[in-house]
């Protein structure tokens, strides 16, 4: 077996590492719109915070599939074209906004408002409201449910392989592709996506668990 | 260069997207369905096993979680009927795929479902001698699913979105038949703006639906 593996290794690693580094790019950029997008939902007046609502509801309701091929056709169509790869990553990441945005809106609302109003007591101004305040006590609530989100990423990221970009779901492919033995490739592509995933589930866990201490 | 909109090829095949998102309901009805089986079968199993039911519960449950469900259905499909030298159809594939996808999130609703009943209850039902049987008949279930009935509709809603995958092995669903029309007319994107909403108004009206019907069932009246 161990034999079989190391035969097969060399065809899969390429696609491992693009699927790492699609998740990777994800992952990074939708954390930082996410997290705007969140602090917007709350804090935002209503021409802010409707569109991000309306944003938001859209993209949650809508397969990821549908939308990777909506923003590969449709991209360019607009005049603006990032390719395959580009056009697929766009689109986890817009999907992934979206997720990432509700998790901070619900991080940042479980903080009790007496935090806030204490703050404004002592005379201090939104931005250190929230850099000192609000942000260090819900980003504890906000980093179990976002490394979930991540191992969500990591497993979206395999829909690329629809869009003929070469991850590891396409590697594995190729390689079925030449032996015609379907079950043992499979087999070792879920336990290489259930390796990283896990791993990502098992930290979320005991994050939860470190900052369950935190109450209202 | 300017594109020329042209809707008329996706209406002369509207039936194709009609009938896909019909079976599209099908298919995420029939799964949870039988993920329900499944899960509500091995979330008993879990509280009333041993340690090595429980692992090996938990193991299914870990592996389909972290698993992407793509790589799930070729496993299903193409992977397990070559070792056993046997093949069913494209849909009855994606069905089990779904109901063993949907069992494994469901397992999880179950068991905190039945830790959510209040002991009061069970405990009025052995104050009124009801047997061990009938307390789960009358009070366990019925409390059970009024308790988890939110998170039945949202895997049932999640589970829709997640047939749009049935395309890769040519069951026709929505997304088959918009790639169905893709290729046959290369009117492209038409066809998803087409298909997209169709997505979006079934899934709002799906879960408008099933807000009336958690309300209607809730265990707090409101």
């Amino acid at each position: 077996m161990i034999a079989y593996v190391m035969g097969v290794m060399p065809f899969l690693w390429q696609g491992l590492l693009v699927t790492l580094a699609v998740s990777g790019l994800v992952v990074a950029s939708s954390l930082v719109t996410g997290v705007l997008c969140g602090i917007g939902l709350v804090y935002g007046r209503w021409w802010i915070s409707w569109p991000i609502r309306i944003y938001s509801d859209i993209l949650r309701g809508t397969p990821l599939i549908v939308l990777i091929f909506l923003i590969i056709y449709g991209l360019p169509l607009l005049g603006v074209d990032f390719g395959n790869y580009g056009s697929a990553v766009i689109a986890l990441a817009a999907f992934k906004t979206a997720h990432v945005a509700e998790i901070a809106r619900g991080a940042i609302q479980s903080i009790h408002f007496g935090q806030t109003d204490a703050g404004k007591a002592i005379g201090l101004t939104f931005r250190q409201r929230l850099q000192y305040v609000i942000m260090p006590q819900a980003v504890r609530r906000f980093l179990p449910p976002w490394i979930n989100a991540v191992a969500d990423a990591v497993k979206g990221s395999a829909l690329v392989s629809l869009a003929g970009i070469v991850d590891l779901t396409l590697a594995v492919q190729q390689v079925i592709g030449r032996t015609y033995d379907p079950l043992p490739m499979y087999l070792l592509g879920a336990a290489m996506y259930f390796i990283i995933n896990y791993s990502l589930s098992l930290t979320s866990r005991r994050l939860e668990a470190r900052f369950a201490y935190i109450r209202e | 260069m300017t594109y020329h909109f042209n809707f008329a090829f996706v209406w002369r095949y509207a039936d194709k997207l009609y009938w896909g998102l019909v079976l599209s309901l099908e298919i995420a009805l029939i799964s949870i369905l039988i993920g329900m089986v499944i899960g509500l079968g091995l979330a008993l199993a879990y509280t009333g096993g041993n340690r090595w039911v429980r692992t090996g519960i938990a193991a299914y449950v870990e592996f389909i979680r972290n698993v992407p469900l793509l790589l799930l259905v070729y496993l299903v499909f193409y992977g397990i009927p070559s070792a056993g030298g046997f093949a069913y159809d494209a849909k009855t594939s994606f069905i089990a795929t779904l109901a063993l996808y949907s069992g494994a999130y469901l397992v999880e609703v179950f068991r905190a479902g039945l830790d959510a009943i209040p002991k009061g209850l069970i405990d009025a039902g052995k104050a009124i001698g009801l047997t061990p049987w009938q307390r789960f008949v009358y009070v366990r279930m019925p409390t059970m699913f009024r308790i988890v009935l939110p998170s039945l509709s949202n895997v049932y809603v999640s589970l829709f979105k997640d047939t749009s995958l049935a395309y890769v092995i040519a069951v026709p669903e929505l997304t088959y038949g918009a790639n169905w029309i893709k290729t046959n007319t290369f009117r492209v994107i038409e066809v998803w703006i087409v298909v997209w909403p169709m997505y979006l108004v079934t899934c709002y009206a799906l879960i408008y639906a099933l807000r009336l019907l958690e309300r209607r069932f809730s265990l707090v009246r409101r």
